[in-house]
């Protein structure tokens, strides 16, 4: 293949376009964080449209900017991040009956936006809670401030909400310190289902837990999603939850997109080398012990990326026309897409298989 | 059976031993937490050794033990074959520098306002007696060599923060060599590092254990990644080891309930997405252990979905289940059959020849 020919094709409209109205759309949203050692563009033209009750992942390592693209979407950054250009729209076709555009709304619009439409839970969510105020009084400030109910309709809810997410009753009295990490991280999830948006954002909420923690929790979610048919955007930086949890998996790569596809295809139909790397950096408890290659060097700096594609000095596939590359989504099968235009899914299927027949470790 | 013939002792000389170690903590009046009970296991050179449990189990509280920052309630250690006491000053800094550690935390454990440099040339000073500048400058450009951060001249003049977390990490490292200890405790040294830049550290441990000689311990929540990086595997519950053995052989056959539990929660990329929406593995629905001092029976035994009147009443004991492996659980003809009935073909064989 010489330098310049491009295995994949332009992708047409936006990416994988189903006939379904997306519920939350993000078209070309570009954030900059100012600063004095020059701007930071944390987020570079990324698409992406969130279906009712699909569950998408956003992986990359720190510094890809996931979580900054999912605040920047419900207009939570502040200065020093701006939002220098796109759209996102709620319900974008329904705009006046229901819909937001995101972007243009005013603080009164925002506000029935959050909770009630979108939530939101952070990583830190074992620390988000006052630790002064009971867990009755907190959750209550939810309903009181989006859904106000009756006293005994208000009781009757907070004691469904746990229910729902597997706490006893008699906690709705506790304070948060008297509950362990996983109980708090649930009671987060328990608040931002309280007043039952269309779209739960969890920012990587089980990170700081324990294994046997996260699991159980992601099971509570994913049953929970079955159940309530919310959509959720899943951000976190380990790739192995998402094959397990989400229906699409975006990859970002400094603030721009690598990869979108199936769980599917993002797993068998790899067609980006960074997703590559990704999937082979974490180490399987089942099956044959198989060779990884994690990805070598270090996250980009972002105040100085390399010409065209980013991830060129840290590509085993690098070659000079890399750095001509502009970054546009190219089709690379149905509803999958790749911003590499050389390496397509076969070649990296081929050279990953040649790596694990090396000797394992 | 036979006494236990661990896998880390057939590729290395003893370097450090912990024998029937327990740490106790008043936690209130007439309350004690036994974060470590009765807790022996051996560190070889060349080897390594990981200890895997979840947050509480205990795990960090051997590494502190074994490092010489806090002192054992009950039990011993031994530094080639030599008890170490506390109270013998000048033996007991020495052990300080054979033993050294590594952090979870990479951003916490950098001075932020020293640049690498000076992280390196104070232990290269004071234990490798480098004097001049030109002898400082040259070791410390080799640390950083070994650690793979070059060019070196690029990073001594850095500050922490200028760091990534995976390289701060390889200084942490590398400070932790200058000592030239003989022993490696590394407490959770990748959990918060991005997971695309774990191996690259797990990968020059490793490394730095042979070219160095060193005896390491891994500790981790992540089995997974003992099952790759390690060559031996002790599981820890509730401050106490339930399970041992070679790493690939524990993890593909587990023996202890708890370890079964652990492997069931890993995420697996082989495993179709419908599972985790199942409900499948609700068996792990239960709080953490207790370490209460003074409970009696096994600490799973609230969790254990084979826990019987035996397991509440009286704590099963580490038995040796194979030459190389150990658990310590009275069912583990039920948790465990398929192990449970090579062991009894085993044992008939042994008694007829």
């Amino acid at each position: 293949m010489s330098a310049a020919a491009t295995v994949n094709q332009p992708a047409e409209g936006a990416a994988g376009e189903s006939p379904v109205a997306p519920v939350l759309e993000i078209e070309d949203l570009s954030i900059t964080y100012r600063s004095r050692g020059g701007d930071v563009n944390a987020v570079r033209h990324v698409d992406l449209a969130l279906r009712p009750g699909e569950v998408v992942g956003l992986a990359g390592e720190s510094g890809s900017g996931k979580s900054t693209l999912a605040l920047g979407a419900v207009r939570l950054l502040r200065p020093p991040a701006v939002i220098t250009s796109g759209r996102v729209t709620y319900r974008g076709r329904r705009i006046g009956e229901g819909g937001f555009d995101v972007l243009a709304a005013n603080a009164h619009e925002l506000r029935r936006l959050r909770w009630r439409e979108i939530s939101i839970v952070f990583q830190s969510a074992m620390n988000a809670l006052n630790p002064v105020l009971r867990i009755r009084d907190q959750l209550g400030d939810v309903i009181d401030a989006h859904m106000p109910l009756r006293r005994e309709a208000k009781r009757a809810r907070l004691e469904s909400l746990l229910d729902l997410v597997g706490i006893p009753r008699e906690r709705l009295r506790s304070y948060p310190h008297e509950l362990s990490g996983g109980m708090r991280q649930r009671v987060m999830i328990a608040m931002a289902l309280a007043v039952e948006p269309e779209v739960v954002i969890m920012d990587e909420p089980t990170t700081a837990l324990d294994v046997v923690v996260q699991r159980e929790i992601l099971e509570q979610v994913a049953e929970l999603r079955k159940e309530l048919g919310f959509a959720m955007l899943f951000i976190t930086h380990d790739l192995s939850l998402l094959l397990e949890l989400a229906d699409r998996i975006m990859i970002l790569y400094a603030g721009q997109l690598a990869e979108l596809g199936s769980a599917l295809a993002i797993r068998n139909a790899t067609a980006h080398p960074y997703t590559a790397g990704l999937l082979d950096s974490f180490p399987s408890v089942r099956g044959p012990r198989r060779a990884l290659s994690g990805i070598p060097g270090s996250p980009p700096d972002m105040r100085e990326l390399p010409r065209g594609c980013p991830f060129t000095p840290r590509c085993s596939f690098a070659r000079a026309a890399c750095s001509e590359v502009t970054m546009k989504p190219l089709t690379v099968g149905e509803g999958h897409v790749s911003t590499c235009p050389f390496v397509g899914a076969d070649e990296l299927a081929q050279a990953r298989a040649t790596r694990r027949e090396g000797s394992p470790r | 059976m036979s006494e236990l013939e661990p896998l880390a002792a057939t590729l290395g000389p003893l370097v450090l031993e912990a024998r029937e170690l327990s740490k106790t903590y008043r936690i209130a009046r007439g309350v004690q937490l036994e974060a470590v009970s009765d807790v022996s296991f051996g560190l070889y050179q060349r080897a390594i050794v990981a200890l895997v449990g979840e947050s509480g189990s205990g795990k960090s509280t051997v590494a502190k033990l074994l490092a010489g920052q806090e002192r054992a309630s009950a039990g011993s250690i031994r530094l080639d074959g030599e008890t170490i006491e506390p109270a013998r000053r000048r033996r007991f800094r020495a052990h300080k520098s054979e033993v050294q550690m590594v952090f979870q935390d990479p951003f916490s454990s950098l001075n932020p306002v020293h640049r690498v440099g000076y992280h390196l040339e104070r232990p290269v000073r004071l234990h490798r007696g480098a004097r001049t500048r030109a002898e400082v400058a040259a070791q410390t450009t080799e640390l950083l060599e070994e650690v793979r951060l070059t060019p070196p001249e690029h990073f001594l003049a850095k500050f922490p923060h200028e760091l990534s977390g995976g390289q701060r990490q390889r200084v942490a490292i590398a400070r932790a060599l200058a000592v030239r200890p003989r022993v490696l405790l590394a407490d959770e040294p990748v959990s918060m590092l991005d997971v695309s830049i774990r191996l690259g550290v797990l990968d020059l441990i490793a490394d730095l254990r042979s070219r160095f000689d060193l005896a390491v311990l891994y500790i981790t929540h992540d089995i997974a990644s003992a099952r790759y990086f390690a060559d031996e595997t002790l599981v820890m519950y509730a401050g106490r080891i339930v399970e041992r053995g070679p790493s690939e052989t524990l993890t593909q056959q587990p023996a202890h309930p708890y370890t079964q539990l652990l492997l069931g929660a890993a995420p697996d990329p082989d495993r179709p997405a419908t599972r985790l929406a199942s409900g499948h593995a609700r068996a792990a629905v239960g709080r953490a252990g207790s370490s209460l001092a003074g409970l009696p029976g096994c600490r799973f035994a609230p969790r254990c979905p084979f826990a019987d009147e035996r397991c509440r009443s009286q704590a099963p004991p580490l038995l040796p289940i194979t030459r190389r492996r150990a658990a310590a659980c009275w069912r583990l003809d039920v948790a465990a059959p398929a192990l449970a009935k090579a062991l009894d073909e085993e044992r008939e064989e042994a008694i007829r020849t």
